[in-house]
């Protein structure tokens, strides 16, 4: 899960980070309030998970309340790259002396932690990493040991931070380090990372990803639900507990598995057909499950043929069935269907289905010619 | 030959209860003909369920039944944990199938493995196991789609497609020496060139199927090894061909793989290490059926 800035400046906090004083606001009232608590001047920033928002004037410095009127006004129901601004963030403005970066991530190929940091900052840093690959340092480290104090140290040396930011950004670093394993983090990046023009180092900016899959152990994170906004299609899908990607075609795709639902995906195409979305109703899925699956399908206006693409390893093709008779008792699907079956307990499923959604949809026995069959569904042609 | 897992293999399921999902996987692979000798569970040490004696500790079970790898299905929150059990149980090969372990959790057992018990294999997490047909199957794989004989190793990241992929080969007649599903997490234990150096020693193997799949840069290391390692036919297909641009971990994930991750780039790495790269599993199936008439 993406935070949006504020929320990763207030986890940020959580680790000892230093960030500048501020508060929320989704009204023009609620930004002055804001502007009143922290001191003018001030910065309103837009709230959105999509960069760019300077260039595109989510980004503004108020010296008094008209201005923080104004730009509030301005910057709330923008639109930056297709997501609306609903909330700004106010924060007191920082003099500034120097932009830096730093970010933690996993290196999938190295299998360790990946520290980078630069004395470019505040720029977009894949364009330093392509023009000038030597201004960002970089350091492995392996989650056995974690970050020690004097590594930490040697690394802003190397990315060549100013003498008077070593300290206190090493210390950022290990603060980082911390909240980005304590806190369960895919990704703790600060770009930029400044100096004042007091000498202090902090946090500028926050772009925290969080690791999903560690939820269980973070119930604090459940004050970031609700907080996202997504297509309303994956919304609804995302309450049901599928992996949904919408799409722009016409052939809606039920498969179990990622790999299956991207490779069903594929397919369609290289038929003639097009993808209306991408759903993984998962390795275990169940009754349930499907017709949860149909029902976001059906909800889908673009959809014009369904083709259920499912091979039982977990998933048990009789389960499978169940849930598509199931489906078609509980909603009208507006659409016609075709599935493909195959797998554990595969023959049982095709039986159930003949016996009881016989002539509302159409078992085919190969992925190729399902997808050809869904495409013609769909009125399409298929090659 | 097989890889991996052959009919000496003896099996440990971790966490075995009643109810658990490694009873029903265990019974499933039992009934394949794999060689289940013991459950583990620390509450229930001394107990048989279904004929399979339980022990209270990775360590006991191997001691009394000469296990030689296990099987974990536990929930997120303890896999990581029973991972490290087994291997200083001194179990060599480890499978655990467990979606959703926090990476920060895979990473320090991937990196305990590598550091302190070099001598254990883990595959996976979140992956579908290991089947040697007619021999051995740990996992979820379902044995029937699997066709014994070879001479096709087949190594995959997707685990449906996996299944797919095997079922298109036994579908057009060509057996397999093993089928290796590695698991699509960050940290998998088991790498596609861990399997292509397996598959490359190994003499009844005589041709190597990877099913790939968008993201990471493990197909493009794959390619490397073939270049470098591998003097028998590969053929490839990357799941996610029409994938749109998919979402990228911020700033910091696009620099670590920079071009990397796109089926393309993924697709042409393998073309350019001489793979035979497909458009879809069956077409691969269908190139490989080519390639296997041509070694006759």
């Amino acid at each position: 899960m993406d935070l949006y800035e504020y929320q990763g400046k207030q986890y940020f906090a959580r680790f000892g980070i230093p960030v500048s004083p501020g508060g929320v606001a989704d009204t023009v009232d609620e930004a002055l309030s804001r502007a009143e608590e922290v001191g003018y001047p001030v910065v309103v920033k837009a709230q959105v998970k999509v960069g760019g928002r300077g260039k595109a004037g989510g980004i503004q410095l108020a010296h008094d309340a008209d201005a923080v009127r104004r730009h509030a006004g301005n910057i709330l129901g923008m639109d930056i790259k297709g997501h609306v601004v609903h909330r700004v963030w106010i924060e007191h403005s920082s003099d500034i002396a120097k932009e830096y970066y730093a970010s933690l991530t996993l290196d999938r190929t190295a299998k360790k932690y990946l520290c980078m940091v630069s004395a470019k900052g505040g720029v977009d840093i894949e364009e330093v990493a392509d023009s000038d690959p030597g201004a960002i340092a970089r350091i492995h480290i392996d989650p056995v040991d974690g970050l020690s104090a004097d590594e930490a140290a040697a690394l802003v040396v190397e990315a060549g931070l100013d003498a008077e930011a070593r300290t206190g950004a090493a210390d950022v670093l290990l603060e980082l380090y911390r909240c980005y394993v304590d806190g369960d983090c895919d990704l703790a990046e600060i770009n930029p990372l400044i100096l004042t023009t007091d000498g202090r180092v902090h946090a500028l900016d926050a772009k925290v990803t969080l690791d999903d899959n560690a939820a269980f152990r973070h119930p604090e994170w459940e004050e970031y639900a609700g907080t996202e906004t997504t297509d309303p299609r994956e919304q609804l899908a995302k309450e049901k507990g599928l992996q949904y990607v919408g799409l722009d075609g016409f052939v809606g795709i039920i498969a179990n598995g990622a790999g299956l639902a991207m490779s069903t995906c594929d397919v369609v195409e290289q038929v003639g057909g097009k993808p209306a979305n991408f759903l993984d109703i998962g390795g275990g899925a169940n009754a349930a499950q499907m017709a949860n699956a149909l029902e976001v399908i059906n909800s889908d206006e673009n959809v014009r043929s369904i083709f259920i693409n499912i091979f039982g390893g977990i998933t048990r093709g009789d389960e499978v069935a169940n849930g598509i008779v199931e489906a078609m008792s509980r909603v009208e699907i507006a659409s016609p269907i075709v599935i493909r079956l195959d797998g554990t307990n595969a023959d049982e499923g095709r039986r159930i289905l003949a016996e009881q959604a016989a002539g509302k949809l159409e078992s085919v026995p190969t992925m190729i010619e399902a997808a050809r069959r869904a495409t013609e569904l769909a009125g399409g042609t298929s090659r | 030959m097989s890889i991996f897992a052959d009919e000496n293999t003896k099996v440990v399921i971790q966490g075995i209860s009643p109810s658990s999902q490694g009873l029903y996987h265990g019974l499933r692979n039992r009934a394949y003909g794999t060689d289940v000798v013991a459950g583990t569970n620390p509450k229930r040490g001394g107990e048989t369920i279904e004929g399979i004696p339980v022990f209270s500790t990775v360590a006991e079970a191997v001691k009394t039944t000469g296990a030689n790898a296990s099987f974990i299905s536990v929930p997120p929150p303890f896999a990581a944990e029973a991972i490290l059990e087994a291997a200083e149980a001194g179990v060599p090969f480890v499978v655990c199938i467990t979606e959703g372990i926090p990476a920060h959790d895979e990473a320090r057992a991937y990196n305990t493995l590598v550091r302190d018990f070099p001598g254990t294999r883990l595959l996976g997490p979140n992956c579908p196991g290991v089947i040697s047909p007619g021999k051995c199957n740990i996992g979820i794989t379902a044995g029937d789609i699997a066709l014994p004989g070879g001479p096709v190793g087949l190594v995959s990241r997707s685990g449906t497609v996996f299944y797919q992929a095997l079922y298109e080969l036994t579908q057009k007649g060509i057996g397999q020496t093993t089928g290796v599903g590695i698991g699509g997490d960050p940290v998998p234990g088991t790498g596609f060139t861990d399997v292509l150096a397996a598959f490359e020693a190994d003499p009844e193997t005589k041709a190597v199927l990877i099913i790939g799949e968008i993201g990471g840069a493990a197909e493009e290391q794959a390619a490397e090894f073939i270049t470098a390692e591998m003097s028998k036919p590969v053929v490839a297909y990357i799941a996610g061909v029409t994938a749109p641009p998919g979402r990228k971990m911020g700033h910091a994930g696009a620099i670590i793989s920079g071009s990397q991750g796109t089926a393309k780039a993924k697709m042409e790495a393998l073309s350019a290490a001489g793979v035979t790269v497909a458009l879809n599993p069956t077409e691969a199936g269908e190139r490989m059926v080519d390639i296997v008439k041509n070694l006759a």
